[in-house]
């Protein structure tokens, strides 16, 4: 009889990675086949990549389109975009996706909204993919059980001509979260936790897989914000491991297989997660009751702090040159060393973003919103992440509630989280968002951006200032 | 694509850590038209005040850094956003080469893609490049990619390590979806042999 070797016992990287290798060459490099490729209003230049080559799109079945970046949150007619250039983007994938056979969730129709909401809400996202986007934050579909990551333009072109992508294999790493979380604590504070704790490049040349109780106690909603962010760590892409909550959640999805082909596909998903005894380059371990509600106070997702913390001294850092550069992003931000987080005081409130802008996010802030009403002084808009989030929100009576606590209720798209379309804010103003970057600018020019849960935002709209969302009346 | 084989330059030290692409080029740029000279907006908000005119501290202003054409990086240069306009705004300014501790993974993808070489060198090298620049705007430093070698003002070599896809990428000016599609056999037998999965 022949001797089996035990097989060696594999990651759920590399489980997917070694299942979409369509070639290997000598130094390394991967020929990587895409399962699905999500293009977006930003995609233009691509397709004139293709143009000038002759080239058309190879597998325009894969490719799923959405305008999110430059859309409007106040109207759905393109022609009412006042900005050109701006209206230019939103044509423009009408335009191209109509040519080459693209479905493209248009501005009015009634799956539209950001693409990386979109994907797992019409079961596009599923376990096993190898999914891209030119998005920096497609690592989202991977709390599906996926491989996805951000690409640039010409991989975009790339990915369009030839359903491939050259790749070479990151690192894995493992960031288990075990324990129980604490009352008011969301995935938004579990991954600003994670990101303070590791670094904003802390998992450059990572895959990360999370784990551990904590994680598997998450929501799905709460694994996509989870592998959202993973991007802020550096990581290439960021993953959760399917299981149960993952095959409920996308059984009834509009792009979930069907009948036969569902149980061949659960089959070949729940073989998915690592193996007991697999490997990882790299592990953390954290403790899911250290992980308090967070704020950012800085220019970089890493500058997080317990919502009942007090800003740092920039003379406690020994480095001159950090020292400085904390200086410099303390005369940006509007900070002086040893103020309580809890005085900022906020002029705009943002509630939306791939990071935050799906129904249980709107549920947790709407709780808040009931409360009282939106502070003197403060604009507070919620922009939900989808037109089908938008629905689910007008038949649960989340609207009425964010309007009568005198939230804006607005129409799906990135909106303020980037500013892409021109929503942003005026210079000075401080802003509570609960998008997924407070780099300077992001929201416009001199604008100073605090990111947080969606619990924590609307309070601070109420508040007119941060509050631990601990001490909330209607949290948790 | 261009190639990248050597060059010899002056080098501009941006020395904070975590420069971010939205630093690099803001996002209102973003809709710009690719052929369009995206240099003009290359650290738009910090080299220009909101009148437009030059903020005279910033390097990229100074006399002597101007035509630079290697950037010296802090820690993890170029993080955040994937937007490409990063590389095009970096490539219209006139900068060839990138020399930082470490780099965005998808800044560092982007630019050899569009042949600008991304340089990982120890912190301390890239510190002691920028001490050099500073005291002298002038000095130059000489990058070759076939040697694999940074030559400090000083004479000082330091070798780097770079993909050899990447390298060659780089050197010969590779049309990679050119090259790519040269798999055309290798694709279409993946896909038959994938079926109905994954879709």
């Amino acid at each position: 009889m022949m001797q089996h070797a035990t097989p060696e016992p594999l990651t759920m990287f590399d489980k997917i990675w070694m299942r979409h290798r369509v070639l290997e060459r000598e130094d390394g490099q991967v020929l990587l086949y895409v399962d699905r490729h999500f293009i977006h209003d930003g995609t233009a230049p691509a397709f004139e990549m293709l143009r000038k080559r002759g080239v058309t799109p190879r597998a325009p079945e894969r490719i799923f389109a959405t305008p999110d970046h430059y859309v409007p949150t106040d109207t759905r007619k393109a022609e009412d975009i006042a900005n050109a250039e701006y209206r230019g983007m939103v044509e423009s994938l009408e335009r191209n996706t109509a040519q080459h056979g693209i479905r493209h969730f248009g501005l009015q129709d009634d799956q539209q909204g950001i693409v990386h909401v979109i994907g797992p809400e019409a079961g596009l996202s599923q376990p096993g993919m190898l999914l891209v986007c030119g998005d920096s934050h497609t690592s989202t579909h991977g709390a599906l059980g996926a491989l996805a990551f951000g690409i640039g333009m010409t991989e975009v072109a790339h990915v369009l001509a030839t359903q491939c992508l050259w790749q070479r294999r990151p690192r894995t790493m493992r960031i288990s979260v075990e324990g129980a979380l604490g009352f008011g604590v969301t995935a938004k504070d579990v991954i600003l936790h994670i990101i303070a704790t590791i670094g904003t490049a802390g998992a450059t040349g990572y895959a990360i897989e999370y784990a551990g109780s904590a994680i598997r106690g998450l929501s799905m909603e709460g694994r996509l914000t989870l592998c959202n962010m993973s991007i802020e760590a550096g990581a290439r892409a960021g993953m959760v491991a399917p299981d149960e909550k993952t095959f409920a959640y996308l059984a009834d999805k509009p792009y979930a297989p069907k009948g036969a082909e569902w149980d061949a596909a659960l089959a070949r998903w729940r073989a998915l997660p690592s193996d007991p005894g697999a490997q990882f380059d790299h592990e953390v371990v954290i403790d899911a009751a250290s992980i308090a509600p967070m704020v950012t106070w800085g220019n970089s997702p890493q500058e997080a702090l317990p919502a009942d913390g007090v800003i740092p001294d920039p003379m406690a850092e020994e480095d001159p040159a950090r020292r400085q550069a904390m200086e410099d992003c303390f005369a940006y931000m509007g900070l002086s060393a040893g103020m309580p987080v809890a005085a900022l005081r906020m002029d705009r409130v943002f509630i939306g973003s791939c990071t935050n802008g799906r129904i249980e996010d709107l549920r947790a802030a709407a709780a808040i919103a009931q409360t009282g009403k939106v502070a003197a002084g403060v604009t507070a808009w919620v922009v939900p992440g989808s037109a089908p989030v938008k629905r689910q929100a007008e038949a649960e009576g989340l609207d009425a509630i964010f309007k009568a606590a005198g939230f804006e209720w607005r129409e799906a798209g990135c909106s303020m989280c980037l500013g892409t379309n021109g929503e942003i804010g005026t210079p000075g103003q401080r802003i509570a968002s609960t998008s997924n970057r407070n780099f300077r600018g992001r929201q416009g020019a001199g604008v100073r951006t605090h990111l947080m849960s969606p619990e924590m935002a609307a309070a601070a709209a109420l508040a007119g200032h941060i509050v631990d969302i601990r001490h909330v009346k209607g949290a948790g | 694509m261009e190639p990248f084989i050597s060059i010899r330059s002056n080098a501009v030290p941006l020395v904070q850590s975590n420069i971010d692409t939205d630093q690099i080029i803001p996002a209102r740029f973003l809709a710009r038209p690719r052929d369009d000279d995206h240099g003009i907006n290359f650290f738009r908000d910090l080299r220009f005040d909101a009148a437009g005119n030059e903020i005279p501290e910033f390097p990229l202003n100074r006399a002597g850094w101007r035509d630079a054409r290697i950037i010296l990086g802090g820690r993890n240069f170029a993080c955040g956003s994937s937007r490409e306009n990063a590389v095009w705004a970096l490539h219209g300014w006139g900068a060839r080469a990138v020399i930082a501790p470490s780099f965005g993974d998808i800044f560092a993808i982007n630019a050899v893609k569009n042949g600008v070489l991304p340089i990982i060198l120890l912190a301390e090298a890239v510190s002691a490049l920028m001490a050099a620049s500073i005291a002298a705007p002038e000095a130059e430093i000489a990058i070759d990619l076939p040697e694999q070698t940074v030559t400090a003002p000083d004479g000082t070599v330091h070798r780097f390590e770079i993909d050899p896809f990447a390298k060659r990428s780089l050197l010969e000016g590779l049309d990679e979806l050119a090259f790519t599609m040269t798999h055309e056999d290798d694709i279409a037998a993946f896909e038959r042999r994938f079926g109905r999965d994954n879709f």
